[in-house]
């Protein structure tokens, strides 16, 4: 809220520099968002009459206008439509400074000598109106500095108030948190109204609802239409609302200054003598001051005429047909309470939200219903020649507790770290409205009800917190003393997996979960988990795998002349829920797209990433976490190309998948060249068996080599015929890989060989040429058994 | 042999000796030359064994002989040595250009928002912390009714939420915050409790230079008998010198609303950059603002079973990405997740 410093000094004296001001709000959580001064840049701006308008001889939308500016008279050009002889005027003579640092010149304007000019009030920095010249009190003193007459010389607070301190969204709540900071008095004055004995119209009300309604206030007066006074019209435009009326101007007055949210209807637009507050019925709508027809629910209030006819949207916006207009001769003035939930409900639900909602959702004072109703009669009799009914009907069956709160002044020091006193305690307190009693332990504290937030010890802790200010509370580091810091067993797997991938050459990427339904497909079998209200369709369910924003990472490195990519991702996959009602089935997944080049010129050559530099990554992953007995099993897998994909299985579950990636789905995500990919299952490894990690001693015996190369069928996997080599070969093999791949025409079609490196050593001993030899003879008969694979010569 | 013999053969040595020196034509060549003069069977070597039959008198000049044979041999030798090696040198052709940089081997990268991560739960570590995880889709109790915000509660407006499609309607959301993890933790944990919780967390935003539907954020909680807000005061601040590596940076707390702690307080660090002075950083305030904190509200304590009257906590929490841009003057959001290579690489 925006709340001008002139008007704050209406309740509390306060005198003390912008920036303390500044300082104290900061601190007691009025947040400073902004302050304005819209006078500084308004230098040498006066008052003037205008005399006399002329047409400009050269141009058809400019006129000449003679104003008389106090200390003598000149001529300008204007454009503007409104001006006519005897207007009392802004005049900005050459030499004059308006905001923006724009400083006035004597110039000639299509023959004519324009000698300044007259201002719109945007032109001023008031508002946006720059629909034409602003028009002054007809009574101004010429010559006079119009940022005396407009009260441009003041200071505004753009306030960012929170939710909890609805009390603090007006000029007078402003005012009370400043007078404690300052040690100020705050003096409200007593709204002073005289009933006109002539005007006795009473209005029935009947509320139908009064969970909902707990305070009704409904009060007539006759009253004469026409634009508020200018002193009224330019605190509204500084508090950032626009001048309409008036009566709308009194209501928005009294909302900015008290924080009621006030309505005015035309009475005699109202169907029936009185008002019905109940609910919406189904199927009903209302047509609001907007323009806009809603429709209700049964848990919507309305405020219905004696027709039961509704006339407006309970404390969030008004009907169209019941708005008080130029016509209007007599008014209802609405003042009430409504329960706050009720207002938040309907406003959410139809998404309308009004300066009168935003207060009663949040709470207002149901006890100062009556005080903020008089003080707009008080208003309107000044500047609506108003004259209020000798009736009021004032709903309020159960008037509002006050909330008694026990408060211990060890609570306070206990939570805030501090040493306060009783007495530093309840002179926190009082000041702002809350009535304090007793001592020490049982200080019982009465919360005024326009604090609703006040309701237990901690609020009033928090208040003594806000008072004192967060500088009188010391630094001091809690050191936890049952437990050692540190990370978990999975936590340090975690970073161990990342950890191997970078040390693989891989850049971590971190992709936004939420993608489109046929990336998801693409890349998944599963259906994924839908956004409920999703922004985009790009956006609209969760990821079943990690492959989606990996390839979307490569298509816009690609994009960008970035075709050569080794990203890996490590984060939450999402699947619907096992069990209906339950959480979706969230794990936390590995995964990498590889494309492009493996740059290794001119030492190496370049060569293009292949299906391998995938299994590399998985190797590296296994290793990292030590997980025993993984398995490349070939499968097919969504978005992966048929013949160059496998499984990865651990313990006989498939916990993975690695390979070159579906050229179509590549496509589909723009990305033109070929790419690899993987993806693991972390949570499927936790429960996996780990390597054994017991030590072995090292052997001081040198070790036997054996080459054996196999001719095999195409379908046999070279790991299959590891693992049969591993079984056979005893105790005493140390190591086996497979170092060689070789078809020919002589081998035939559909054939490979298939060389293995076996390497030997015993613990105790040199190993003898028969001790290799038997492994050998064994290991040669197994693959032959196995696999059918020959020893090849 | 005596002395004048000695010198005799010692100063036609040194003639022969020097020749064969200057005559050597490579470092092998050399090596012969240098076995033969001043080896085991060169002439310093004959008189050596002579001089044990001089007289008291002739052995010192004897000795000085050899010396001096010894030394102008040896450096002719020396000097030749260094000239031959120098034109092997000249002549062997060029050598590799190591400029040419290694293999190419690529370095990997973690992802900054990763490594700041890694680094704030380190810093927590060494204040005796744990790291405590969360789901990210949470349901409507841990992610806004036991944090105090019940349904149509204003807090709620605050903050866009993204619902899942899965049970009855605003039941499931993906958190809009890391606070649902206190709840988890102190649900499934008695206190003591110090953790803190890093983690993704979701706002209804479509992305763009400022705003991200997904975006990580760091939660502290600590939960024990009589922390005050001294102790969150105090945490906070040795959490920041630790991050900016400076033990000058001051703290400044301004009172906030948060519905799960009261009191609350807005949480800002002196500019590290300009030390307070104001710069483009800071907005020319002095401060940056880092996040939220406050007391743990009794009632949020008291809705997981856990006594108000015997424990108080205290948790803060700040956005990750918000700690990288200030540090590294990164000005959009989106730069973290269009995983651009030259972004990843720079890290």
């Amino acid at each position: 809220m925006r709340a001008p410093l002139s008007w704050i000094r209406d309740f509390t004296p306060v005198d003390a520099p912008v920036d303390a001001i500044v300082h104290a709000l900061n601190q007691l959580g009025l947040e400073v968002d902004a302050v304005e001064e819209p006078g500084r840049e308004v230098l040498g701006v006066r008052v003037a009459r205008i005399l006399d308008v002329v047409a400009h001889p050269n141009a058809d939308k400019l006129r000449l206008a003679d104003v008389d500016f106090g200390g003598g008279q000149t001529r300008v050009v204007c454009g503007a439509p409104n001006i006519e002889p005897g207007m009392v005027v802004p005049f900005a003579p050459s030499g004059a400074t308006l905001p923006g640092g724009f400083t006035l010149e004597r110039r000639t304007i299509r023959g004519e000598v324009s000698d300044g000019m007259l201002c719109s009030a945007k032109e001023l920095g008031l508002g946006d109106d720059h629909a034409g010249i602003l028009a002054l009190d007809p009574g101004a003193e010429l010559g006079d500095d119009v940022r005396a007459v407009l009260g441009l010389d003041d200071v505004i607070f753009d306030l960012a108030i929170t939710p909890n301190r609805p009390d603090a969204m007006c000029i007078v709540g402003v005012a009370r948190e400043l007078a404690a900071h300052f040690g100020l008095p705050l003096t409200v004055p007593e709204p002073e109204v005289d009933r006109d004995p002539a005007v006795t119209t009473a209005v029935p009300v009947a509320i139908e609802a009064p969970d909902r309604c707990p305070r009704y206030l409904a009060w007539t007066a006759e009253v004469a239409m026409g634009p508020a006074p200018a002193w009224m019209q330019q605190r509204l435009v500084k508090a950032g609302v626009r001048a309409i009326s008036n009566v709308v101007d009194v209501t928005n007055y009294v909302l900015l200054e008290h924080n009621q949210p006030l309505h005015a209807f035309d009475l005699d637009r109202l169907a029936g003598p009185g008002i019905v507050v109940r609910l919406a019925a189904d199927g009903e709508r209302i047509t609001t001051l907007d323009g806009v027809e809603r429709p209700l629910d049964p848990s919507d209030l309305l405020i219905c005429d004696g027709d039961r006819a509704p006339q407006a949207l309970a404390g969030i916006m008004g009907g169209g047909d019941s708005e008080v207009d130029d016509a209007t001769t007599r008014i209802l003035l609405e003042a009430a309470y409504f329960e706050r939930m009720g207002i938040a409900r309907t406003s959410k639900r139809l998404k309308l939200r009004s300066e009168s909602s935003a207060r009663f959702e949040r709470g207002i004072d149901p006890d100062g219903v009556a005080r903020a109703a008089a003080r707009a009669m008080e208003l309107l009799a000044g500047v609506a020649t108003a004259r209020p009914s000798t009736a009021t009907v004032d709903a309020y069956p159960r008037p509002a507790e006050r909330a008694r709160i026990r408060l211990r002044t060890s609570k306070v020091n206990g939570v805030l770290g501090t040493d306060l006193t009783d007495a530093e305690v309840i002179d926190a307190l009082a000041p702002l409205g809350i009535d304090v009693q007793g001592s020490g332990e049982a200080i019982e504290a009465v919360a005024p009800t326009f604090r609703p937030d006040l309701e237990r010890e901690i609020d009033l802790v928090e208040e003594v917190a806000r008072r004192v200010g967060f500088d009188a509370i010391g630094r001091t580091v809690p050191k936890p003393e049952h437990q050692v810091g540190g990370l978990s067993h999975r936590q340090h797997d975690r970073r161990a997996v990342a950890d191997a991938l970078v040390g693989l050459g891989l850049a971590e990427a971190v992709a936004i979960p939420l993608i489109a339904p046929e990336a998801a497909a693409r890349f998944s079998a599963v259906a994924p988990v839908q956004v409920a209200n999703p922004l985009r369709a790009e956006e609209s369910v969760l990821r079943p795998t990690l492959l989606t924003g990996l390839v979307a990472a490569a298509a816009h490195n690609a994009a960008r002349g970035q075709s050569d990519v080794a990203l890996f991702e490590l984060g939450r996959i999402f699947r619907r829920p096992v069990v209906e009602g339950a959480l979706p089935d969230e794990r936390e997944a590995v995964a990498g797209v590889l494309a492009g080049m493996v740059r290794r010129a001119p030492i190496e050559p370049d060569r293009a990433v292949d299906a391998y530099d995938a299994v590399d990554a998985i190797d590296a992953v296994v290793r990292a976490l030590g997980v025993a007995d993984v398995r490349i099993e070939s499968a097919s897998a969504p978005g992966f190309d048929p013949g160059a994909s496998a499984h990865v299985v651990v313990g006989g579950e498939v916990v993975g998948v690695v390979g070159a990636l579906d050229p179509a789905a590549l496509a589909a995500a723009g990305v033109a060249g070929p790419a690899v990919a993987f993806e693991l299952d972390l949570d499927g490894l936790d429960a996996a068996p780990r390597v054994d990690r017991q030590f072995r001693v090292l052997s001081s015996y040198p070790p036997s080599t054996i080459d054996l190369a196999f001719v095999v069928d195409d379908s046999v996997h070279a790991a299959a015929v590891v693992r049969t080599l591993r079984a056979a070969a005893g105790d005493l093999l140390e190591d086996v890989r497979c170092f060689d791949e070789f078809r020919s025409s002589q081998l035939g079609p559909g054939r490979r060989s298939l060389a293995f490196a076996l390497r030997f050593r015993a613990p105790d001993r040199t190993l003898t040429d028969a001790d290799v030899a038997d492994a050998r003879t064994a290991c040669i008969h197994a693959v032959e058994a196995a696999h059918g694979g020959a020893l090849r010569g | 042999m005596n002395l004048d013999d000695a010198l005799a053969l010692l100063d036609g040595a040194r003639a022969e000796a020097e020749a064969a020196v200057a005559a050597a034509a490579d470092v092998d060549a050399l090596d012969v030359v240098e076995r033969k003069w001043l080896g085991k069977n060169s002439p310093a070597t004959a008189v050596n064994e002579a001089i044990k039959t001089f007289s008291a008198d002739d052995r010192p000049r004897a000795g000085q002989a050899v010396g001096a044979y010894r030394s102008a041999v040896g450096e002719a030798a020396g000097a030749r040595r260094e000239a031959l090696t120098a034109a092997a040198a000249a002549t062997r052709g060029p050598g590799i250009d190591l400029t040419l940089g290694g293999h190419a081997r690529p370095r990997g990268h973690l992802h900054l928002v990763t490594q700041i991560r890694r680094e704030l739960e380190d810093i927590f570590i060494g204040l005796g912390y744990r790291v405590a995880e969360g789901p990210e889709v949470e349901d409507d109790w841990h992610n806004f009714e036991a944090l105090n915000i019940p349904p149509a509660h204003p807090a709620r407006s605050m903050q866009d939420t993204i619902y899942v499609d899965l049970g009855a309607a605003e039941q499931m959301m993906l958190r809009t915050h890391t606070s649902p993890v206190q709840i988890r933790t102190m649900e499934s944990q008695e206190p003591p409790i110090y953790v803190v919780a890093p983690g993704r967390t979701y706002r209804n935003e479509t992305l763009d230079a400022r705003h991200s539907p997904a975006f990580h954020q760091m939660e502290c909680l600590a939960v024990d008998r009589g922390l005050t807000m001294a102790d969150l005061f105090g945490t906070i601040e040795a959490f920041a010198r630790r991050l900016f590596d400076d033990e000058s940076v001051r703290t400044r707390f301004r009172s906030d609303f948060f519905p799960y702690t009261e009191p609350s307080a807005e949480l800002a660090v002196s500019c590290v950059f300009c030390g307070g002075d104001g710069c483009r950083v800071c907005s020319h305030t002095g401060w940056i603002e880092l996040g939220g904190c406050g007391m743990v509200d009794p009632q949020v304590l008291a809705g997981v079973g856990i006594d108000p009257e015997e424990w108080q906590g205290f948790a803060f929490g700040f956005g990750l990405e918000r700690i990288a841009m200030i540090r590294y003057g990164i000005n959009e959001i989106r730069t973290f997740f269009d995983n651009d290579v030259r972004f990843l690489e720079q890290y």
